[in-house]
């Protein structure tokens, strides 16, 4: 049996990694390079990195020692070179040019939002270019005040007319291989996936669903896919902020009934001088 | 003993997934783009993403399909299939119309049925009831990562399955046949398993 997944999605802004609140509050929390290090240590399934900069420089601390000249896909290519896990890579992603760029640096996939809505024919071009599996589809949700939710995009300044479970069903329509399905809401706060929303998507869609947003307690991580229907349970802030918090989950989301892979042998090292 | 990897590049995807996990156990790996280069290395990974009629047609331009059956198969140099790279050991593969393949197991690449509530692709992890050398070191049944929408269906079952898998229902995830081993999931996409399947095959192939 396919097990349900377990994925930290971790945030880059100006080759920094940051925690993000409610879409706008951006804390710095290190260097991203030394963090593929530690999940590879850990028991997750997969990783998805997202650069949410608006331009291209580099935020170079010294304190954080990160050099000054690495762009996104340098750093893309340094997390790869030490990821035996799938890698996803997003962000600011706007061509196939641009999906090219980052799958020959070592991505297996990249996900779209804002071109998803700008340009959705980039979904089809790309997934007959590189597969659907290499191509996740973004859908970033908010609750409107008269009830139900609104796709909203550019960092949540702006919306479409489609709901959400509207918007994932032409979204598989036009290729994507996965939906990322974020809670603008839940974002950072730490009260639990948006089961409702996720139920509304997972409903109508065929493509395996991965629930990102809200997860504040191990407990969470089950309701998505116990509840919502998900194929995957993603979360940002807890996995830098609670010890031991992938074998936590794992083991959380195991006794809530759901089939993970559980990992008992010790770290994969690396050989060394034995060329 | 010291072996040169040779990993083969026939336009099917990218190498640098593998070239890394290769690197990582400390093999000496080469990117080999025609067929005459197999004479250089002392064993093979045959890695790939895409359809199989491609594949072929990919291996072929490239001279790699007498190659390998002289460096493979007569010389018995040590060779990893990865997930198509698994699929062209078949007869015949059925994606996208009707194409010969390296004809090395009696079988058919066909579409992995489908059922209600089953998704396909099959993408993710998945346990892998593995026997072999491959498989040595590891937990049995242990999980590995699979992105593929077909299959290896032998015409009949043998010793030379070495691993099985279910999705609806279950299929051939590996083969292993004598110094031809492949497998249908990535294992350099595999964690701590695939990187112990990766250095299980190093072993095999440096005491060839």
């Amino acid at each position: 049996m396919l097990k349900k997944r377990l994925i930290p999605v971790l945030l880059l802004q100006n080759g920094q990694l940051v925690r993000s609140e409610g879409f706008s509050l951006h804390q710095i929390l290190g260097n991203p390079v030394h963090e593929v290090e530690r999940f590879n240590e850990w028991s997750v399934d997969e990783l998805i990195y997202i650069d949410i900069s608006d331009d291209d420089a580099i935020d170079g601390r010294v304190d954080m020692k990160v050099r000054r000249d690495s762009s996104p896909l340098d750093l893309l290519e340094s997390v790869a070179a030490r990821c035996f896990m799938p890698l996803t890579f997003g962000g600011r992603i706007r061509t196939l040019e641009d999906v090219r760029a980052r799958i020959a640096r070592g991505a297996d996939k990249v996900t779209l939002s804002t071109a998803a809505i700008e340009t959705p024919e980039l979904i089809t071009q790309a997934a007959e270019a590189f597969g659907s599996q290499a191509i996740v589809a973004v859908i970033d949700a908010r609750r409107r005040d008269a009830g139900g939710w609104e796709v909203v995009y550019d960092h949540a300044r702006r919306s479409i007319a489609p709901s959400p479970s509207e918007w994932a069903v032409e979204l598989e329509r036009l290729g994507a291989g996965e939906i990322l399905l974020q809670s603008v809401d839940r974002d950072g706060t730490a009260q639990g996936y948006d089961l409702e929303l996720i139920r509304s998507v997972t409903a109508v869609t065929h493509v395996p669903v991965i629930a990102l947003g809200g997860v504040g307690r191990l407990e969470h991580f089950a309701d998505c896919i116990t509840k919502g229907g998900a194929s995957a349970a993603a979360a940002a802030n807890i996995f830098h902020f609670v010890e031991l918090s992938d074998r936590r989950a794992k083991r959380a989301m195991a006794q809530a009934g759901v089939d993970v892979r559980l990992v008992q042998t010790p770290p994969a090292q690396p050989n060394k001088g034995r060329r | 003993m010291s072996v040169r990897f040779g990993i083969i590049d026939y336009g099917m995807g990218n190498l640098r997934s593998v070239r890394n996990a290769f690197e990582f156990i400390g093999a000496d790996v080469v990117i080999v783009e025609r067929g005459e280069d197999l004479a250089e290395v002392g064993a093979v990974v045959l890695p790939g993403v895409g359809a199989f009629g491609r594949g072929m047609e990919g291996l072929r331009s490239r001279g790699f399909v007498e190659a390998l059956e002289r460096h493979v198969r007569q010389d018995g140099k040590p060779m990893l299939g990865i997930c198509l790279g698994m699929q062209l050991f078949a007869k015949t593969g059925l994606e996208l119309g009707e194409h010969e393949g390296l004809g090395w197991v009696d079988a058919v690449v066909e579409r992995l049925p489908s059922a209600e509530g089953l998704r396909i692709p099959h993408i993710g992890w998945n346990d892998v009831h593995g026997e072999g050398p491959l498989f040595a070191g590891m937990g049995h049944p242990s999980a590995f990562y699979f992105v593929h929408s077909f299959h290896v269906a032998p015409a009949h079952d043998g010793p030379f399955v070495s691993g099985r898998t279910e999705h609806g229902a279950r299929f051939v995830s590996a083969v292993s046949m004598g110094n031809v081993h492949g497998v249908q999931f990535h294992p350099e996409k595999s964690h701590r398993c695939g990187i112990q399947l990766l250095r299980n095959f190093v072993a095999l192939a440096r005491g060839a």
